[in-house]
């Protein structure tokens, strides 16, 4: 597709993959996108490997110019896509001409969307990821969130590229309301033991502060044996600190890689995109299970993504109807797709 | 130290071994000695460390390795820690130019002490550092072992910019700056050698458990230096550090 030009930048729109590697002995943080499993079937729904770099949009959405024809699909929360102004579908390959324009309206649910072009994002390698780490300036487009008049380079596409469509039953639905299961520990036993029930026990809220690096929740105050404060350690994607104050702070990708607070538990790898697609005033259930329960949940999480790719590559579109649907009075035009499976 | 190490579980994809609860030379030893052992193992499905003060943090794919194997892995490693040979520590030196416009608050910690700047820069640059860890900021070494004679509290009204190698005092720690950032440390000096370059081969100068001496120069071997660096010519200059026993 060559590139794309960004007329707006929506509200926080920067290019992210699955993160950077190897340096958190160093200091330096992981980043990459927040919500694993709709960047990796985004990519396979145009096409690409599933760790190409893609734009992750943040509430807002941009507006995007395309410069060449190519294809591009969009998952994650529902942040109304439109083409030139009109609406799209999200979860499937999309063909965009040369001049067409992306853009968004209102949220309709979820918080995050993932934009995945044919070809991947080309932006330069740097300590091996493209994800932007706006702290210390390094990744994506001068190691910043993309800004009006950006121009972002496009891969080679691929010829021949039939579309691709998500099975409904993959759909994952954002909820107001959310149970985040988690594994107790590293240091479960700063605290006491009513600290480890109000925890497991009460929704907690979702507060203003929330971005990239961890979400800060509000809710019934969880208590410590001796205080909040340990000597740093290292910190994982979704660790779950409780400092002083007794409210929890759960880590996300842009977290720092060490922390002084104590750790109650750390939510499983299969649920950090509830999180990552939560806004403020959402609420928070946290519930306990273990280590086998949840490794196995990672393993079922990965075989469901062969399962797509194995389904999307094989889709073959048999027949396209259109219809046009009244409802209430208003006029709509449908189009069903008979793929095969 | 505690007399059985930890192994937590911090998530379906990490583990810590953690060797103690406080700040020591001895515990932080361990550390790096336990890194060093598990790498050399070359284990299948670890994907990286997180060397901190008391503890080391593996992060692993569980679709690669489950969590009772590599926990029975690293047990075995940790038992035998005391007798795998693990090669000295490296004290890098950091070349420092101490006060003027490089170190403005070194009047201040002269002050506070009752000393003279000589007497601070001397004090400052006798020591060999241990790098307990890094972090904060990409590269930020976390040094251990400060003399308290040249303690000084933070400024009270932190600068909105320090530039990246400024070397300061905040209580009785002493650190370097990587990169330009806001902060309230008392400078005492700058360093030409860049901690943190995102584009060289290898982006951080330093690592968790070595050391670091800081040396005294002045402005013209300062700028040589500098220059030195910009042209990815300048040759750093370490050396084992002793055993203490």
């Amino acid at each position: 597709m060559g590139q794309i030009k960004i007329v707006h930048p929506g509200l926080l729109t920067t290019i992210q993959d699955e993160g950077r590697y190897g340096y958190q002995q160093f200091g330096v943080p992981v980043s990459g996108v927040m919500d694993d499993f709709s960047y990796r079937v985004s990519n396979i729904l145009v096409g690409n490997e599933e760790k190409e770099a893609v734009l992750e949009v943040t509430m807002m959405g941009p507006t995007i110019e395309f410069e060449e024809e190519g294809m591009i699909s969009i998952t994650g929360g529902d942040l109304s896509p439109m083409i030139n102004g009109k609406s799209i579908s999200m979860w499937r390959s999309i063909h965009v001409k040369t001049g067409d324009t992306l853009s968004f309206g209102a949220i309709k649910s979820g918080c995050r969307s993932y934009i995945s072009f044919c070809g991947g994002i080309k932006t330069p390698i740097v300590m091996g990821s493209r994800s932007t780490y706006m702290k210390a300036k390094i990744g994506g487009l001068e190691g910043r969130a993309l800004k009006a008049g950006d121009i972002v380079p496009i891969g080679e596409k691929i010829k021949n590229f039939s579309s691709r469509i998500l099975p409904v039953k993959y759909i994952p639905q954002y909820e107001k309301e959310i149970e985040v299961r988690v594994i107790l520990g590293p240091q479960e036993d700063a605290f006491t033991k009513e600290g480890i029930h109000t925890f497991l026990a009460n929704s907690y809220t979702v507060t203003n502060e929330c971005d990239r690096m961890g979400f800060r929740l509000d809710g019934e105050e969880i208590k410590h044996i001796d205080g909040g404060d340990i000597i740093s350690d290292g910190i994982n994607f979704g660790a779950i600190q409780i400092p002083g104050h007794g409210k929890p702070i759960v880590m996300m990708a842009d977290r720092q890689t060490t922390g002084g607070y104590t750790k109650i538990a750390n939510v499983i790898s299969v649920d950090l995109y509830k999180i990552a697609q939560a806004k403020p005033k959402d609420q928070i259930r946290f519930k306990k299970v273990d280590i086998k329960q949840a490794q196995n949940l990672l393993k079922e999480t990965n075989e469901k993504i062969e399962q797509i790719k194995e389904v999307t590559i094989s889709q073959e579109i048999i027949k396209i109807n259109k219809y046009i649907v009244k409802i209430n009075g208003k006029s709509y035009e449908v189009k069903v797709e008979e793929i095969k499976v | 130290m505690y007399e059985q190490t930890k192994f937590l579980i911090a998530g379906e994809k990490a583990v810590v071994v953690e060797f103690g609860d406080e700040i020591s030379e001895k515990i932080n030893q361990k550390v790096r000695s336990m890194m060093i052992a598990t790498k050399e193992r070359n284990i299948d499905g670890i994907i990286e460390f997180i060397p901190t003060y008391r503890s080391l943090m593996i992060q692993y794919d569980p679709c690669k390795i489950e969590y009772e194997t590599l926990l029975d892995n690293l047990k075995k490693i940790e038992k035998q820690l005391n007798e795998i040979d693990i090669p000295l520590p490296k004290v890098i030196e950091i070349p420092t130019l101490y006060g003027g416009e490089y170190g403005p608050d070194i009047q201040n910690v002269a002050d506070h002490n009752h000393l003279s700047i000589e007497e601070v820069i001397n004090i400052h640059s006798s020591k060999e550092y241990l790098i307990y860890m890094l972090g904060f900021t990409p590269g930020f070494p976390y040094l251990g072992g400060m003399n308290e004679k040249i303690a000084t509290p933070r400024l009270k009204v932190p600068r909105t910019k320090i530039t990246g190698g400024s070397v300061g005092i905040a209580g009785s720690q002493t650190g370097i700056y990587p990169i330009d950032s806001p902060g309230g440390w008392q400078l005492i000096g700058r360093t030409p050698l860049k901690l943190y370059d995102a584009y060289r081969k290898d982006p951080i100068l330093l690592e968790t458990g070595n050391y670091i001496k800081f040396v005294p120069i002045d402005e013209k071997d300062y700028k040589k230096v500098q220059e030195k660096i910009q042209n990815n010519i300048y040759e750093y200059k370490t050396y084992p550090k002793e055993r203490n026993e």
